[in-house]
């Protein structure tokens, strides 16, 4: 096995450690550094396979990565946290053990998922696809048990992280263009959001998303 | 490849617009402002659809965008009805200003941001990248979630957070698709910017791996069907619709749900070309079936008049699901039709439920009475929409439902009970209820600001038209569209 492949087979597993370690965080302030961490992993991954493979491309890709999800958003989540003040904010959540055991069974899901589509990827990092879809699954995990507005969204930009993820180990990740489109509305859906929540504190008082319930079907 | 000034006006209009507005919406010649950029995209749009139907099908700007009959009446009729809604929202939004709803603020955001979201929809229709696709999608909804919170309102508030979430998890599964999609595509296309072009995927939509396409359908489907509004993804709707502002709600159920729906369609003709199975199609069904049944019947439960039609665009909108799953030129030139007359009447119908709404101070269906008495042009306008939409002749809707019905009684018998019963019961509740809030006395006040009636009229006069006659141009333009959806 070249060096190439167990790298990045190394960055794929920390970012399923660091899919598990957020769905486990209580404290809002280490979940924002836990998402800039997978930011991170993910910009060196697209790095070492453009550095294996030969596609540059992949090179500015993980530029807008590293810059977007690594800089841009966890700096206004910094931003937002202060100035509603919920920096030091603990979510009790309810059952850790059984959330884990959930999730092991969602990459054991992924896995079995991602194994015929696996084998028609011409890339080396095909392997890595079943980690991609077990992190959005893992993510999408996190959005349902959390109760409060700011994990969610993170919770949803983990998805995006993991769809990404998806991208660069079945195709080598999608055409420019595209790349630069998604990233955009990433940051256009953060700012809007960023002004969202301030909505929301100002009609519930609160952003727990537990006083939400007003609009139901009878 | 001749320059296409065109394009660049239909897209360049409501983005100019959407940047002109954010610095100059809330000073009080803005809403007039804002017809004026809309009626320019739509002058834009009629000279390119007039350009495509002498012309045919247009590649422009390096295969970026392309425009075939399918997609340029899309255009027209998104750009219609960008523009009335605009007349309509003027006196609207003023009369919401005078009531003390709104702030010059908040204004300024509106306006803009219905220009972006005009932009957005555009661009989701011209664009020939299935990727670029995806993110104007995304980012139509991104435009909205502050329309739908307009009011800061709890309920509006959470209706907004409701639309985000859902939409954006949903449009995720989209992204996925799309991912899968370019996957397969590469294999046949070769890596770069030309694998993802709808064009390039379409010529070679023989070759590409069946597997992968019918599993990519899957997630395109269960995306671009979220913001269609297909149950069981249809949650954000009604609330969306209902906490918004009417202006919102019309461009929403009129416009929104068609892009997501042709989007839907695009991504069809290549899983069809892939398969050679009824795979795509038989999942459509599926889920048109199942939203017009559950549209239907929950529409008959709700006391919220805007929560009941915005009920209605989900039975719809599954009708025409259900007919682009049967296929076939009817049964598509039908879905086409459908798409036209239910985006005309849905805006209208909404127009006049808005005035009604203001002029009553509730959207609850019983404390809305005689609205002929007070304003006979509110009365019977939302009268004669209700007819349209529950697909009375002699409106386009019976002309579409009818074609649709007689198809599937051929094709799939099956189904026809089905549907019929379902178009039954909508007809039961939506009749009743109208009929009790337009006649009656009433203690309904009259409007500061006269409502713009003008664009409600325009519409189902069309839809009357369509009913009764369609042009041999719009015939021959459905039929080209029809063809190459197949």
């Amino acid at each position: 096995m070249p060096i190439s492949l167990q790298l990045i087979n190394l960055m794929a597993a920390l970012l399923l450690l660091i899919a598990f370690a957020m769905l486990s965080q209580r404290r809002i302030l280490s979940l924002i550094y836990l998402f800039a961490w997978q930011g991170a992993v993910l910009a060196a991954n697209s790095v070492i396979v453009a550095w294996s493979t030969g596609q540059t491309h992949l090179y500015y890709s993980a530029l807008v990565t590293f810059a977007l999800k690594v800089v841009v958003l966890p700096w206004i989540l910094h931003r937002l946290i202060i100035r509603l003040n919920i920096k030091w904010d603990v979510e009790t959540l309810i059952n850790i053990p059984t959330t884990m055991l959930a999730g092991i069974a969602l990459v054991i899901i992924s896995f079995n998922l991602a194994l015929p589509i696996s084998q028609l990827a011409g890339t080396i990092t095909r392997g890595t696809l079943g980690i991609a879809i077990a992190i959005v699954l893992l993510s999408f995990l996190m959005m349902i048990t959390r109760r409060k507005a700011v994990p969610q969204v993170i919770g949803f930009l983990a998805m995006e992280n993991g769809l990404f993820f998806a991208a660069t180990s079945t195709t080598y990740g999608m055409p420019m263009v595209v790349e630069l489109g998604i990233a955009l509305d990433v940051l256009i859906g953060m700012v809007i959001l960023g002004i969202f929540f301030f909505q929301v504190r100002e009609a519930f008082d609160s952003l727990d998303l537990k006083h939400m319930e007003k609009l139901r079907e009878e | 490849m001749a320059e296409m000034n065109e394009i660049l006006f239909v897209l360049g209009m409501p983005l100019f617009g959407g940047l002109v507005l954010a610095f100059l919406g809330g000073r009080p010649g803005a809403a007039m402002l804002n017809v004026l950029f809309s009626l320019l995209t739509f002058i834009a749009g009629a000279l390119l659809a007039l350009r495509v139907v002498g012309e045919g099908s247009i590649l422009a700007y390096d295969e970026m965008f392309f425009v075939d009959s399918f997609n340029v009446f899309l255009v027209a009729l998104t750009a219609f009805v960008a523009f009335t809604t605009a007349l309509f929202s003027r006196p609207y939004m003023l009369n919401e200003l005078h009531h003390g709803k709104l702030s010059a603020g908040m204004l300024r955001l509106y306006h803009s941001m219905y220009q972006m979201f005009i932009f957005t929809m555009l661009l989701a229709l011209l664009t020939n990248n299935m990727g670029i696709l995806w993110v104007a999608m995304e980012a139509a909804t991104l435009t909205t979630v502050l329309l739908v919170s307009l009011y800061r309102t709890p309920a509006s508030v959470e209706a907004a957070w409701k639309y985000f979430i859902l939409c954006g998890v949903g449009i995720a599964q989209a992204l996925f698709g799309t991912i899968l999609l370019y996957f397969a595509a590469e294999k046949v296309l070769g890596a770069g910017g030309t694998a993802l072009l709808w064009t390039h995927l379409n010529e070679v939509k023989g070759e590409l791996e069946p597997t992968v396409l019918s599993l990519a359908f899957v997630f395109l489907l269960v995306g671009y069907g979220t913001k269609v509004g297909l149950v069981p993804l249809h949650n954000w709707l009604p609330d969306a619709h209902a906490e918004g502002p009417t202006p919102v709600s019309a461009v929403l159920s009129g416009l929104l749900l068609n892009v997501a729906l042709y989007a839907v369609v695009r991504s069809k003709v290549l899983v069809d070309g892939a398969l050679e199975t009824r795979f795509a199609g038989d999942l459509m069904m599926g889920f048109g079936l199942l939203s017009v049944v559950v549209g239907a019947f929950f529409l008959s439960r709700q006391k919220d008049v805007k929560r009941m039609f915005a009920y209605s665009s989900i039975e719809h909108m599954g009708l025409m699901t259900f007919a682009f799953g049967m296929g076939g030129p009817v049964a598509t030139f039908a879905g086409l039709l459908h798409m036209t007359v239910h985006s005309l009447t849905k805006s209208a119908i909404f127009f006049t439920v808005g005035h009604a709404a203001q002029k009553t101070g509730t959207q609850m269906m019983d404390q809305i009475r005689g609205l002929a008495d007070t304003n006979p042009t509110i009365g019977w306008g939302l009268m004669l929409g209700s007819l349209a939409i529950l697909g009375m002749p002699p409106f386009g809707v019976f002309a579409s439902e009818f074609l649709i019905l007689t198809t599937a009684m051929r094709e799939q018998p099956w189904a026809t009970p089905i549907l019929l019963l379902a178009l039954g019961v909508a007809f039961a509740a939506i009749f009743s209820r109208v009929q009790a809030m337009v006649f009656g006395e009433t203690t309904a006040k009259r409007l500061p600001h006269p409502p713009a009636l003008i664009p409600v009229f325009v519409h189902l006069a069309i839809v009357l038209m369509l009913g009764l006659y369609i042009p041999p141009y719009l015939a021959e333009w459905y039929r080209q569209a029809a063809r190459l959806i197949g």
